[in-house]
């Protein structure tokens, strides 16, 4: 009994990464530097659930994310995507389901579309490279059905990047990702190089989006409220290390990690008078020397683990 | 109690003239600094802010014109100085930290040299003299080691050690009023706070006025005295920064507020987002520049401006909906709820 509802959850998970490694090496001889930019990140997204995965510039996550959708060849680790295994080499058709099924959504919507491709050759771009339409007549037929979920129109598909605004353009970026039909969806910031008022704009329609076609998310920022108010589970990430996961309930209301703690206290809010009583918690690495006591992740029951060492686990179980 | 006024700002009025045509990116601002204090200018992108203060500074660009307005610090009419007059206010009378801290540092210069030119230069102090009081304030700024930092250069430096540098360099001519511009848009969350209190306790010590522009309305709540909300090259509400959180009255002002989620949102809740886009300033609406997106506009937002009402002495507020004779008007639930449980916690505080 106990193990066909495993298989049950197993079926339903749509990514699944396994102790993934990336490295970067710079220099050579003695000057050879290795960036252990990802370093041994696991974690699991169930099919229509969004996996928020936060930290401070530099602390991986863009990483994480660029490295399952192949655009780096990964130092180490498993990626599953639907039960297949898509790191490492991969034949032909591999590599076009991956294509097809994961697609990203990029921080800045002005770079990432080409400006000299109309609006109607972006979005069918990779339609036409996965020969998921027919005939010219069905190409646009789908072109039109994306950009009016988006919420834009008809003609703006003959018109150029140019001429569209930012919060446009990510909605373009956004039809672009879902005309292929993908299982999984990257979001790398959707929205930090967005206007205040147009980033709500945004938000809305992925959340839209994500109750009436079932997306399955990943979710990267640096922006907690919005992460939690996005995400279903949180990862919380730390020069390069997967620091604290579980659901954005579990872990808003009980940070264990002194890092995701350091993180929760500097959101800042918009009330004055909690703000000028506010105290901050700094985080400093060398609360715990991880030379002599080696940390490793704990399971601290539902979804919610933290990466400790043993003697501050003692502390936290007291 | 009176306060001392240190900058009365009047009717300043900016334009743009490009080539296809006259841009009003400010029209008709003003608002007092009262000594101490910090004012936090809020808006989006266009919203004429920057072109507000850098129009303080006397940094506009070459097709930028002051149409109209004064700026009166200290019985001089800033906006009407010349080259030679603004040299003597820049920096040392008032000074500015931008948004991003790369560019504003010289990247081939290093960092201790930067510091120690804003003493050797404007205080005509000896190289050793200057660089001991650039070592007093970089360790004052909270950089480590200053003694090896000194010389390195502005690449070797994080963002927020950077914008530190920046502090350091702002705060070594001894100003009375600081403009930061967005200074910590670029960094962080983590280091936002660590720089924001670092601002705080600058301010504190040189007993300094500072104009603070930003479009988080957490960073606001966390530095602000008073508030002034801008749109469309306007002020439509300004006031202390509870009147503004816990009693907003413009209809902009709720967009803003209610568009942010927070930590109280429920999960999957719909945002109130602001439909549209800012208006084209080339050819400014009529009535008020808010109406087109706004929900709550009345007939008349489309065809005469509101002037400014008053709703306390210190709040007031740019909208048709104060008129006596205009509907009331609710504001978003969302924000509604936010409101309560803030004034709910203030008040259980307040209690004990």
């Amino acid at each position: 009994m106990a193990e066909t509802r495993n298989a049950a959850v197993e079926e339903n998970i749509v990514l699944d990464v396994r102790n993934l490694k990336q490295y970067f090496k710079s220099g050579y001889g003695r000057n050879k530097v290795v960036v252990k930019a990802v370093d041994d990140v696991s974690f699991k997204i169930p099919r229509g659930q969004t996996f928020g995965l936060v930290g401070e510039s530099g602390c991986g996550k863009t990483t994480t994310g660029r490295t399952i959708i192949r655009l780096y060849k990964a130092t180490g680790g498993e990626v599953y995507f639907q039960g297949k295994l898509i790191s490492g080499k991969l034949s032909k058709e591999d590599k076009r389901f991956v294509h097809q099924g994961i697609q990203m959504i990029f921080q800045d919507p002005i770079s990432s579309l080409n400006p000299r491709m109309t609006i109607k050759e972006i979005i069918g771009e990779g339609l036409l490279i996965n020969k998921l339409v027919k005939n010219e007549d069905e190409l646009y037929a789908r072109c039109l059905e994306m950009i009016k979920m988006v919420g834009l129109s008809e003609d703006h598909l003959s018109r150029y990047p140019h001429e569209f605004s930012g919060g446009q353009r990510q909605r373009i970026g956004i039809a672009r990702v879902l005309a292929s039909n993908p299982s999984l969806v990257i979001a790398d910031e959707p929205i930090s190089a967005l206007d205040v008022s147009i980033q709500a704009q945004v938000l809305n329609l992925l959340n839209d989006l994500k109750r009436e076609l079932g997306l399955t998310i990943l979710f990267i920022a640096h922006n907690l409220s919005v992460v939690k108010y996005f995400s279903d589970y949180i990862g919380v990430m730390y020069q390069g290390k997967l620091v604290e996961q579980g659901t954005a309930a579990e872990i808003y209301a009980n940070p264990v990690h002194p890092y995701t703690k350091a993180l929760l206290s500097a959101i800042p809010s918009p009330d004055p008078y909690s703000e000028k009583w506010r105290s901050y918690i700094t985080y400093d690495p060398s609360v715990h020397d991880y030379s002599v006591e080696k940390p490793s992740m704990h399971y601290l029951g539902g979804t919610h683990s933290v990466y400790l060492s043993e003697p501050e686990m003692e502390r936290y179980v007291k | 109690m009176e306060r001392e006024k240190i900058l009365e700002v009047r009717d300043l009025t900016v334009n743009f003239h490009t080539y296809a045509g006259i841009v009003q990116a400010v029209r008709g601002v003003s608002f007092d600094l009262y000594k101490g204090e910090t004012l936090a200018i809020v808006g989006e992108s266009g919203s004429g802010k920057s072109v507000t203060v850098k129009s303080l500074m006397g940094l506009l660009g070459g097709t930028a014109r002051v149409e109209k307005g004064t700026a009166m610090y200290q019985g001089q009419n800033l906006l009407a100085l010349d080259e030679k007059g603004w040299e003597k206010i820049r920096s040392r009378e008032i000074a500015m930290i931008f948004q991003d801290p790369l560019s504003s540092l010289n990247p081939i210069m290093k960092i201790g040299r930067q510091i120690e030119e804003i003493f050797t230069i404007l205080h005509k102090t000896s190289r050793a003299e200057a660089k001991k009081r650039s070592l007093e304030l970089m360790r004052a700024v909270g950089i480590p080691e200053p003694e090896k930092r000194y010389n390195q250069y502005p690449f070797h430096f994080s963002g927020g050690m950077r914008q530190r540098i920046v502090i350091a360099i702002a705060l070594a001519s001894n100003p009375k009023i600081m403009i930061c511009d967005e200074p910590t848009t670029a960094l962080d969350v983590t280091i936002q706070a660590q720089v924001l209190s670092l601002l705080g306790e600058m301010q504190r010590n040189h007993d300094l006025s500072t104009i603070f522009i930003t479009h988080d309305l957490g960073v606001v709540a966390h530095v602000a005295d008073r508030v002034a909300v801008m749109y469309a090259g306007k002020i439509v509400e300004y006031g202390t920064a509870e009147d503004i959180f816990y009693d907003p009255r413009h209809p902009y002002t709720w967009s803003l507020m209610a568009s942010m989620p927070d930590m109280d949102l429920e999960s999957g809740e719909a945002l109130v987002a602001l439909q549209g886009t800012p208006p084209n300033m080339l050819v400014p609406p009529e009535g008020d520049a808010f109406a087109e997106r706004n929900p709550w506009a009345l007939k008349l937002d489309f065809d005469r401006q509101p002037p400014m009402f008053k709703i306390s002495d210190t709040h007031y507020a740019a909208t048709w909906l104060l008129h006596p004779s205009a509907p009331k008007m609710q504001r978003p639930a969302a924000l509604e709820r936010r409101i309560q449980k803030s004034i709910a916690r203030k008040e259980a505080r307040a209690n004990g």
